[in-house]
């Protein structure tokens, strides 16, 4: 093919694409008018575009001049006389700051201080922590509800059972979300100390995560274990909700239970350690 | 001409004929790999389009209310006011779908097209003397650019984006002395706090993007003082520059890529579905789905966070917890050698001249081999933040996966890096063996022939 055939070719190339491009986006119009679809609005959208892209590629590869061009480099420090020049005019100040030293130390002062106090309003950006990490809503006697709220009763679960269970007057509060489990029907020690906590099989673990704080939301009932989806961490339910692999490096905490007179679970205090993530001073 | 009026005008007043005629014929070298930089810049163009579209809609308001909105399956239910406005875009604001779809395709685009662009500069060694300044501002986008996408992940407030806030949240509290308040500041209190949707709005669709766009205009300054590298060749050397010129040909050019680029993301976004939230539900604390999986891009933190073995220490009663070191030491050692390497490698190379001409990966084995090396390691740990979702499909254990993981994390790296180093001495032993010619003939537009030397010495692009 001779070049004046190539060349015209390329531009019937780019006058079909810009055309489709338009055609398109009229399309494009149009469906929004009708109520708008969105696969249709991608399609079209993509044409319109695809048509002015491909158009502009050919025109910058068969009919605009290739060259090659060649631009020599600035060389890109500057000369040493223009740094010495340079550097005189700074001196004019600088000598002066030289000589004026207690004024430079003072405007330190000044500037360092500005600084400090302009940190300050980032205070208002949240609470004191306090000991809001060391407390959650369970108190003596608080009891125990599943998400709607009902109350739990001894007979609420089948040993294997699990549900998650708050603190009455406290759903979905983060910190206070707790999975209980019945891994029997008789009581249960899960570790030395904890000789009640866990009346007629009921076993209570904070279902906040020890690792990075994801709700610890799969029981394994042949295993008895507690898998944490995130990062697959678990947990041996009957030993105190050990970590038995994965990044978790403590256990879950255990929530104390007991069974008032009326069959109804209820925590017999707060959690004794703080829960979920570990932070610098969790120990104090 | 109209156009040349209004030339003429602006002249009249700014002077700026001169500076824009060499702007015109600013000379761009061709090679495919220089298009990927580009095409980051345009997925940020696309991005800032798409959201500016995005924000009118959008509420970051966490208080509660209830839906009864077209999408069916969610009538009546609780949720906040972020999730209600993301449902609302996706079902009830013509093209606000599509656009959503194209804004989380073009962000997933935009970090792969830095990546790549990260990847291009450093086989190359185009981070050498004199763009070290260049090399910082493209580590520091890359940053801002992962941390943008985590930002807009979380705004629509669904189960996936809480679960990945809460493990923020733990991250962040786990930094030694000064997590817990940093937390608390951040979020505005104890998890899930009310205040981070306002706040991660603001840093999504001001901070970040008014940052990504001063650095972009920093990047680009700088390039086009320092003009661009190119591969050796024929009639290129260390003190000029070939290739096509700005007008028209490059503009052309990359106006063409431009669009192609908004194309590929318009059909992505029409076609095939991302982030579908109304699948995902509300956020509800006590929830979570197994199997969930962020952005590509957080992947390997993931990664990092469930590989890391069940390690904390424990000091005078004070404690660092385990996620420091996978979610804070991790990504900070990487972040900090990748600001290091242009420095670093002049170092150890004592090489501190200009470099304009690039290396070719294979000439320099070493740098290359360090590169495999860490992108292996990178790559492993992205897989390994989808274990669980491994374990399911092949039907293993997820410990025995996190094991198998553990160990390629340790043995694979060495091991590619040593046969990059043997692949790249191989084809370099097959460059010298090729005959080369000692002097090339070109057919003159005459028809006449003349004879073209090359470089002495010089690798063929
Ligand atoms: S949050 Fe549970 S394993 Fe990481």
């Amino acid at each position: 093919m001779s070049a004046p055939d190539r060349e015209r070719r390329a531009v019937n190339q780019v006058a079909v694409a810009f055309g489709v491009s338009a055609l398109a986006s009229l399309g494009l119009a149009a469906v929004y008018w009708q109520g708008g679809q969105n696969q249709v609005e991608g399609v079209l959208l993509a044409i319109a575009l695809g048509g002015l892209g491909y158009g502009f590629v050919v025109v910058a590869r068969r009919l605009l001049p290739q060259g090659p061009y060649t631009e020599e480099r600035d060389v890109l420090p500057s000369s040493e006389g223009q740094v010495a020049a340079f550097e005189t005019d700074l001196e004019r100040g600088e000598g002066w700051l030289a000589r004026r030293g207690f004024l430079l130390k003072m405007l330190g002062v000044a500037a360092g201080a500005l600084g400090v106090a302009a940190l300050f309003p980032l205070r208002s950006l949240g609470p004191n922590p306090g000991n809001s990490l060391r407390r959650t809503k369970w108190r003596r006697g608080s009891l125990v509800v599943d998400e709607q709220g009902e109350p739990v009763r001894v007979r609420t679960l089948e040993v294997g059972g699990v549900l998650t269970v708050f603190p009455e007057g406290h759903l979905e509060r983060e910190d206070s979300q707790t999975l209980l489990i019945r891994i029997s029907d008789e009581n249960v020690v899960t570790r030395k100390g904890r000789e009640d906590w866990a009346p007629e099989g009921y076993v209570a673990y904070s279902k906040v995560c020890t690792h990075a704080g994801c709700p610890v939301g799969l029981y394994q009932q042949d295993v008895k274990r507690l898998l944490c989806p995130c990062h697959q961490s678990s947990f041996d339910a009957v030993e105190g909700a050990r970590p038995m692999f994965g990044p978790a490096t403590r256990s879950l905490p255990q929530l104390p239970l007991m069974v008032d007179d009326n069959g109804l679970l209820r925590a017999q205090d707060d959690y004794d350690e703080p829960i979920g993530p570990g932070f610098w001073d969790r120990g104090r | 001409m109209i156009i040349q009026r209004v030339a003429r005008w602006i002249d009249n007043r700014l002077g700026a004929s001169r500076a824009a005629r060499t702007t015109l014929n600013k000379v761009f070298p061709d090679h495919w790999s220089f298009m990927l930089g580009e095409v980051a810049l345009y997925c940020f163009v696309i991005l800032v389009l798409t959201g500016v579209y995005l924000t009118f809609f959008f509420t970051p308001g966490t208080k509660e209310v209830v839906y009864h909105g077209s999408y069916a399956p969610l009538d009546g239910v609780k949720m906040s006011q972020a999730y209600e406005s993301v449902l609302r875009i996706s079902f009830d604001v013509r093209a606000g779908l599509v656009m959503r779809q194209i804004h989380h395709w073009a962000a997933l685009m935009f970090v792969a097209a830095v990546i790549a662009h990260l990847m291009r500069i450093f086989f190359t060694g185009a981070f050498r003397r004199p763009r070290e300044i260049n090399w910082m501002i493209g580590v520091t986008l890359l940053i801002l650019a992962i941390a943008n996408g985590f930002t807009g992940y979380s705004l629509p407030d669904d189960q996936l984006s809480g679960t990945g806030l809460r493990i923020a949240y733990s991250v962040v509290l786990s930094v030694p002395v000064a997590g817990v308040w940093t937390a608390f500041l951040i979020f505005g209190g104890e998890f899930p706090g009310n205040e981070v949707l306002t706040r991660f709005f603001v840093i999504h669709i001001l901070i970040i993007p008014v940052a990504i766009a001063v650095l972009l205009g920093a990047h680009l300054a700088i390039l086009v003082r320092q003009k661009h590298t190119q591969f050796p060749g024929r009639g290129r050397a260390n003190t000029n520059v070939v290739g096509a010129r700005l007008w028209p040909t490059f503009m052309a050019k990359t106006l063409g890529l431009f669009f192609l680029t908004f194309a590929v993301l318009a059909a992505l976004g029409g076609l095939a579905q991302i982030n579908p939230v109304w699948i995902w539900g509300p956020f509800e604390p006590a929830a979570v789905s197994a199997g969930s999986q962020p952005d590509w891009y957080v992947g390997w933190l993931e990664g990092s966070l469930r590989l890391f073995p069940a390690w904390e220490t424990r000091l005078f009663g004070f404690e660092i917890p385990n996620p420091f070191y996978s979610g804070v030491v991790i990504p900070g050692i990487t972040f900090m050698l990748l600001y290091a390497w242009a420095f670093l490698e002049a170092r150890v190379t004592k090489d501190y001249e200009e470099h304009h001409l690039l290396d070719r990966p294979r000439d320099r084995p070493v740098r290359t081999s360090i590169g495999v090396a860490a992108l292996t390691f990178y790559v492993i740990l992205f897989a390994a933040g989808g274990n669980d979702v491994l374990a399911a499909r092949f039907d293993i254990s997820v410990n025995l996966i996190t094991w198998v993981f553990r160990i390629f994390l340790l043995v694979l790296p060495p091991l590619t890096a040593l046969l990059t180093y043997r692949l790249c001495r191989e084809l370099q032993a097959r460059d010298h063996e090729k005959p080369r010619p000692t002097a090339v003939l070109e057919r003159t537009q005459s028809g006449g022939y003349v004879e073209v030397e090359e470089p002495a010495g010089a690798p063929r692009a």
